[in-house]
Order: structure tokens, then C-alpha cells, then sequence
């Protein structure tokens, strides 16, 4: 019996989820192949430079909100329904929150669309930072809020599921995929009541004329108070994969079930009190905040090393299942082959390289060095550009026959994918962050400044154009062939073939039952994290607010 | 709770590479002095930079060896730095302060630690060496409307002895 068996109207919810997410991944990396052909100079016929900052906004909001977001609810919903083995309570509710956010996610594409398409009357190329005086059409705003109040409601969902799903269980522990979900969740209601403070008390008021200014640097905080946080609302959904789904694809099951929830408990309670650190070149800010904000996003590794260690341990596991032996040799036993397994595996491998640039970026002082520079995108197509993204559409192969009930289709296509992007993602980054050593800027639509001159550290800048347009293209292809076997996956069957996969999850190693109790008590959790965002943006907050709420302001400038 | 004992290492591994990162940024602080730029420059009114000493920006001596740059950032040029270079002395100690006029900019003179954010209403303070006569460029590294890859400048560490005769 397939997932779609079980739980029809919860499969629905979970393709169409996915379906919204995929079409905005196909959108948005057209617009990244467009950017990577016209700021390399390679080809500029797409867009003059002006407009590529409306293409650089729609593919910031279209990836790293539309797409992940979708993606996560597609996701979790599968893994709280599946977990439970109930469904969510009412298919009605469910499609409330769907259809906010494809309102607003509409909404929003729509006014940045306008940029480019002269009978839209809108516009909002403020890329996807948004930072005022630069203001967008009030549709902009309207359709973030709308889109996030949606995203609050499908956690609503997920935590109804899991109150019925308790009053009947009331001494069970809480299965690992829906406590996956509920922290992550947790996390996110906490942080993104800092964008919804920006754009509902501040921004959207003064789009709409009835606010004359704000004070840019306190939007700003208040938008990094949730832009780091988002970062792990894009990659908990891809830890959650990596620990339930990947060591049944390596053959094996999960190391350690206690440790999984350290990690998320850890997330929960230091994804918030960091966001200072994409702010330590900001003035304004004193630097002692700086500092604390550094010393929680240096221990917010803590979590991911944690991860390293139990994903690539169950790989191993199930690598020696499948009869794999010797120090090293057991990486050969490994499903290669196999597109799902392949995708979050080499997904993972990037994440790795990404964590360490990570590293530097979080290094208050070192971080002078590559501060906006093209070292910056480079780290974050290794993070959400890979580990979330490739993991997605990995999960995707893996779950899209078990929520329509056909085959994989196109098979072959599926086997080389991941390692198409996984090169273009190899030649576009190493050059990005090389790039940005040299001190090339980062969001430009021009490759070179006549009057500067960028050394490179190893290699020549035109080769790293060259790298960066190849891998930028080598992407498109890959994102390409996924889209072409998830279609044909959904509509090239009637929903009756034998699957080859099934929704079940080995039991851990390690199970649940090793670990205290206290682990499951969110409410303990969520205070903790709440007491560490109070200490860590209390004060801070404090003194920008104190000569007041609008001031130092700005009037907006239209883009 | 059972940990296994690989993990058990792992972890503790862990934690000293984090509080070795975090040793390592305490020692550029105290050790090499690298200070961050923090709120020292103050607010100032964006809307009336005339009434400041914004208001006529550009190289200022202070001391010996020692000078203050004022550069105003609006949409999109630095002013001094696009239309005439930055001009400073070598073997001197520069304090930039920067400001913006309208937008969020950004100030990077490429191949230093000069690399700022330019923030309305806020002013940025950094101060740095120059020990060799040099030329460097300056970016603007934030997005700050259709035109931001043309915002751009220079700045020149002339020999000590040039700028001196040059009475600027």
C-alpha cells in the first residue's frame, strides 16, 4: 500500500505543495541561468542591466522562500501524517493555508514581475532583502504577509494533528518525524515574527502612504532577527530528510534517535539570537552585541557537526548491511545509482564545504574580507542552492510515486541529475567564493568597474566568469531534466502501478526510548529559546527604538 | 542517555573547534586590535546632510600624519571617491566616515578591510593604515537601485612627500 492508499486528500495536499514549490524552483532557476549568463558577460540579451535586478529579486523570493517553503510543507505534511498514521484534521483548513500562501506567493511574484512586464503596473525590484528607503508596491508586502500567515496556519495543522493524535497517546513519545516538524515550527513562529513586525508596523503602512518614514537600520534588524532563522527553516526540512529518509536509502537505518532531537532542541533554541552577525558591518550597532551574536552562531555548528557525524554513521550502517567492508571501502556498497539516495548524499557532501565558508562568514573580524562580496552567494548555493534544493528534489523521486501512485518515470534522466548539479554547483561556487576574495561585489549586473581592479587570489578573474556561466547553465540543465521526471512521473501513469518504494522508516539503533523524557517537553524549549532571543536582541532593540520608532528615518525612494 | 562513544569524541572535537573560532576573533580583537565598526559615528538627519559636516565632504587633516575623510553615498556616486579620487597621504592613519543621502549603500575600498555598511541616518566610522603609496578601488557592495553596478571610485595613497608639495 503506497502513502496515496492511505491517505488520498493528505496526498493531495502534499503534490499539490509540491507542485507550487517545483514550478517556482523551474521559474526561479531560469532567472538564475539569465543572471549567471548576464553578469559573466557571456549573454546579455535576456535583460538590460537595469532590469536584472528585477530577475535577481524574483529569483531570491522565488528559491529561498517559495520554493523552500512549499517544498517544507509538502514535506511535513507527509511526515506528521505518516508518523501518526492519522490525517490532518480537515482537508478545508488545510487548503486555508495553502491558498494564502499561493495568494501572496502570486501577489508577490506578481509586482516584482512588473519590473519587466510593462502592463503590470507594479513593481518591486528591492531584491529579496527588501531594506528600505528602497520601496516596493504595496502588493509586494501584502503578498509576504499573507504568504507567511499561511505558512503560520500549516503549522497550526501540523500541531491540531499532533493534539488529537496526543489525547489519544498520552504516555507515547512523540514519534521523530512530527517532532522534527513541531520544533522546527517552533523556530519558525519565533523568528518570523521579526519580518512580520517590519512589514505589517513599518513597511506596509509607509508603502501605503500612511507613515512618512522609517528608520532603515531598525527594519533591517528587524528583517535579520528572521533572515538567518529562515536559513534554518530551509535546511531543518533537509536534516529531516537526512535522518529519517537517507539511512533507509543507504540500506540501513537511523544511528541514533536521541541525538536527532538534541539537534533540533539545539536549532530551536540558537537559530534566532544570531541574526546580528549578517550585520557586523553595519554602524550603528555597538560592538559588543556583535560579538554575542558571534558567539551564538559559532555554537549553532554544534548542531550541524552533530548531524555529520549521525547521517554519515547511518550511511555507514546501512552501507555494511548491503555487505560493504573495510575502512573506506564500504562508500562503495552505497546506492549510487540510485537518484534519491544520490541526490541527499552529494547534497550533504556540499553542505560540508558550505559549513566551513560558513564558518568564515561568522567570523566577526575575518568577516571584513568578504563582507557582500561574491563569496557570500557562493556559501549560500552550497546551503539552500544544494543541501536544501538538491535534497528536495532528491526527496522528490523518492516521494512523488508514493503520493500519486506511479513509477518513477524517466529513470535514466533521474540517475544523472544530481551529478549534473552537483558539477554546475562545484564550478559556479568555487568561483563565486574565489571571486569574492579578489573583493568582486556581490548583487551586480556588471562583471568588471573601470576603475577597479580585482586581484585574483589563484586563477584569473575571466576564468572565474567562465566557470560561474558554466555552472550557471550546467544547473538550468539539471533543474531541467528534474522537472521532466517529476511531470512525467505524476501524469504518465493512471495510479495503479506496483510501486518500488514505500513510506515505511526502519526503527533507529538508538530509539527514542534512550533518551530522557524531558527532550519532548516543547514548552520547556520554547522558553528557553524565547529567555536567549530576549537577551540577545533586548538590549539592542532597546537602543534603536530609543530616540524613537520612525527616526533616524527615511522617506522611501522609488525604485 | 546512551551516546556512543565515537560520538562521544566527536562532540567534545566539536566544541573545541567553536570555542577555537571564537578564540581566534577574541584574539583579533585584543591582539591585532581589528575593531568593528559599531555605533561610535552617531545618527544624523539623511534628509539635511547640508547642516552637517557632511555638508562640504572630503579629506580633512587632523594631525600629523593622521586625517578625516568625509564621503557622502547617494544614488550613485561617493562623494569624494567617483568624480575625483579619494586623495591621502602614505604613511598615515585615515578615519573614513561615511553616510548616505538617500538609500542603503555600501563602501569597500577593494583589497582592504574598509567594508562598510552605509545606512541613512547612521554614520560609519572605520579607520586604517596606509603605509605605501598605492591605488585602490571603491565599490558600492549594496544593491541601491538601477544603476548600482555604475557606483564606483577610487582612492590614491600618494608618496608623503607629493602631497605636501601639492598643498591639498
Amino acid at each position: 500500500m503506497a502513502y496515496v492508499d492511505d491517505f488520498p486528500t493528505d496526498a493531495r495536499i502534499v503534490r499539490w505543495n509540491m507542485a507550487v514549490a517545483f514550478a517556482a524552483l523551474g521559474v526561479g532557476g531560469l532567472f538564475g541561468m539569465i543572471q549567471a549568463l548576464h553578469r559573466t558577460d557571456v549573454f546579455r540579451g535576456f535583460v538590460s542591466s537595469a532590469d536584472y535586478y528585477t530577475v535577481l529579486t524574483g529569483h531570491g523570493v522565488l528559491l529561498a522562500l517559495v520554493f523552500t517553503t512549499f517544498a517544507l510543507c509538502g514535506m511535513f505534511t507527509w511526515g506528521v501524517t505518516r508518523s501518526l498514521d492519522r490525517s490532518l484534521p480537515s482537508a478545508r483548513f488545510a487548503m486555508t493555508w495553502f491558498g494564502l500562501m499561493l495568494v501572496g506567493a502570486v501577489m508577490a511574484a506578481a509586482a516584482i514581475l512588473g519590473g519587466v512586464v510593462p502592463s503590470i503596473p507594479m513593481n518591486a525590484d528591492v531584491l529579496y532583502t527588501f531594506y528600505a528607503p528602497m520601496q516596493a508596491h504595496p502588493a509586494f508586502y501584502t503578498g509576504l504577509t499573507l504568504f507567511i500567515v499561511g505558512s503560520w496556519l500549516a503549522g497550526l495543522d501540523w500541531f491540531r494533528t499532533y493534539w488529537r493524535w496526543r489525547g489519544d497517546n498520552p504516555d507515547e513519545r512523540i514519534p521523530l518525524q512530527t517532532f522534527m516538524v513541531l520544533t522546527t515550527m517552533l523556530m519558525w513562529y519565533i523568528s518570523s515574527a521579526g519580518v512580520a513586525v517590519e512589514v505589517i508596523f513599518f513597511l506596509l503602512p509607509w508603502s501605503l502612504g500612511l507613515i512618512e518614514q522609517v528608520d532603515p537600520l531598525l527594519t533591517r534588524t528587524l528583517f535579520w532577527y528572521f533572515g538567518h532563522p529562515v536559513v534554518y527553516f530551509w535546511l531543518m526540512p533537509a536534516y529531516f530528510i537526512w535522518y529519517t529518509v537517507l539511512p533507509k536509502l543507504s540500506g540501513g537505518r537511523l544511528f541514533s534517535d536521541p541525538l536527532a532531537r538534541v539537534v533540533f532542541v539545539l536549532f530551536l533554541l540558537l537559530s534566532t539570537p544570531v541574526g546580528f552577525h549578517h550585520q557586523y558591518t553595519d554602524p550603528g550597532i555597538p560592538e559588543g552585541f556583535k560579538f554575542i551574536a558571534m558567539t551564538n552562531t559559532m555554537f549553532l555548528l554544534l548542531p550541524s557537526l552533530l548531524t555529520a557525524f549521525t547521517v554519515v554513521a547511518s550511511m555507514e550502517h546501512g552501507a555494511r548491511q548491503r555487505g560493504g567492508e573495510g575502512r573506506l571501502g564500504w562508500l562503495r556498497k552505497l546506492p549510487w545509482d540510485e537518484p534519491a539516495f544520490a541526490g541527499c548524499a552529494l547534497a550533504g557532501l556540499m553542505f560540508a564545504a558550505g559549513g566551513f565558508s560558513g564558518m568564515i562568514n561568522a567570523g566577526m573580524n575575518i568577516n571584513y574580507l568578504i563582507h557582500n562580496t561574491l563569496w557570500v552567494p557562493g556559501h549560500f548555493h552550497l546551503t539552500v542552492g544544494t543541501a536544501s534544493a538538491l535534497t528536495f528534489m532528491a526527496a522528490g523521486y523518492w516521494l512523488f510515486p508514493q503520493i500519486t501512485g506511479n513509477r518513477l518515470r524517466f529513470r535514466s534522466l533521474a540517475t544523472v541529475q544530481p551529478y549534473l548539479w552537483f558539477v554546475g554547483m562545484t564550478l559556479m561556487s568555487n568561483a563565486m567564493h574565489r571571486a569574492g576574495l579578489a573583493g568582486v561585489p556581490r548583487r551586480t549586473a556588471e562583471p568588471q568597474y573601470d576603475s577597479v581592479t580585482f586581484q585574483g587570489v589563484v586563477g584569473g578573474v575571466s576564468e572565474m566568469r567562465i566557470q560561474i556561466a558554466v555552472g550557471g547553465t550546467l544547473l538550468f540543465v539539471a533543474l531541467v531534466l528534474f522537472l521532466i521526471v517529476i511531470v512525467g512521473t505524476w501524469f504518465g501513469g493512471d495510479g495503479t502501478d506496483t510501486i518500488r518504494v514505500n513510506s515505511a522508516i526502519p526503527t533507529p539503533l538508538s530509539g527514542p526510548e534512550h533518551s530522557p523524557r524531558i527532550l519532548d517537553n516543547l514548552k520547556l524549549w520554547t522558553a528557553v529559546a524565547i529567555l536567549l532571543i530576549v537577551l540577545a536582541y533586548g538590549l539592542p532593540l532597546w537602543a534603536l527604538v530609543g530616540d524613537g520608532l520612525l527616526t533616524p528615518g527615511s522617506p522611501p525612494i522609488p525604485v | 542517555m546512551e551516546i556512543h562513544r565515537y560520538e562521544k569524541i566527536w562532540t567534545a572535537a566539536a566544541l573545541l573547534l567553536i570555542v577555537g573560532l571564537i578564540a581566534t576573533v577574541t584574539y583579533g580583537a585584543v591582539g591585532p586590535g581589528v575593531k568593528m565598526v559599531d555605533d561610535s559615528g552617531g545618527t544624523i538627519d539623511a534628509g539635511s546632510l547640508d547642516e552637517t559636516e557632511f555638508a562640504d565632504p572630503g579629506v580633512e587633516r587632523v594631525g600629523e600624519n593622521e586625517y578625516e575623510v568625509h564621503v557622502v553615498a547617494r544614488q550613485f556616486l561617493f562623494e569624494p571617491g567617483t568624480s575625483e579620487p579619494i586623495r591621502v597621504p602614505a604613511n598615515s592613519e585615515v578615519t573614513f566616515y561615511v553616510t548616505s543621502a538617500d538609500v542603503t549603500h555600501g563602501f569597500e575600498v577593494a583589497g582592504t578591510n574598509v567594508n562598510v555598511m552605509v545606512i541613512p541616518g547612521q554614520v560609519a566610522e572605520v579607520t586604517v593604515r596606509f603605509d605605501e603609496p598605492a591605488e585602490y578601488g571603491i565599490v558600492c557592495h549594496e544593491y541601491c537601485g538601477a544603476a548600482h553596478h555604475t557606483m564606483a571610485g577610487q582612492l590614491v595613497v600618494v608618496p608623503e612627500d607629493e602631497y605636501d608639495t601639492e598643498g591639498s
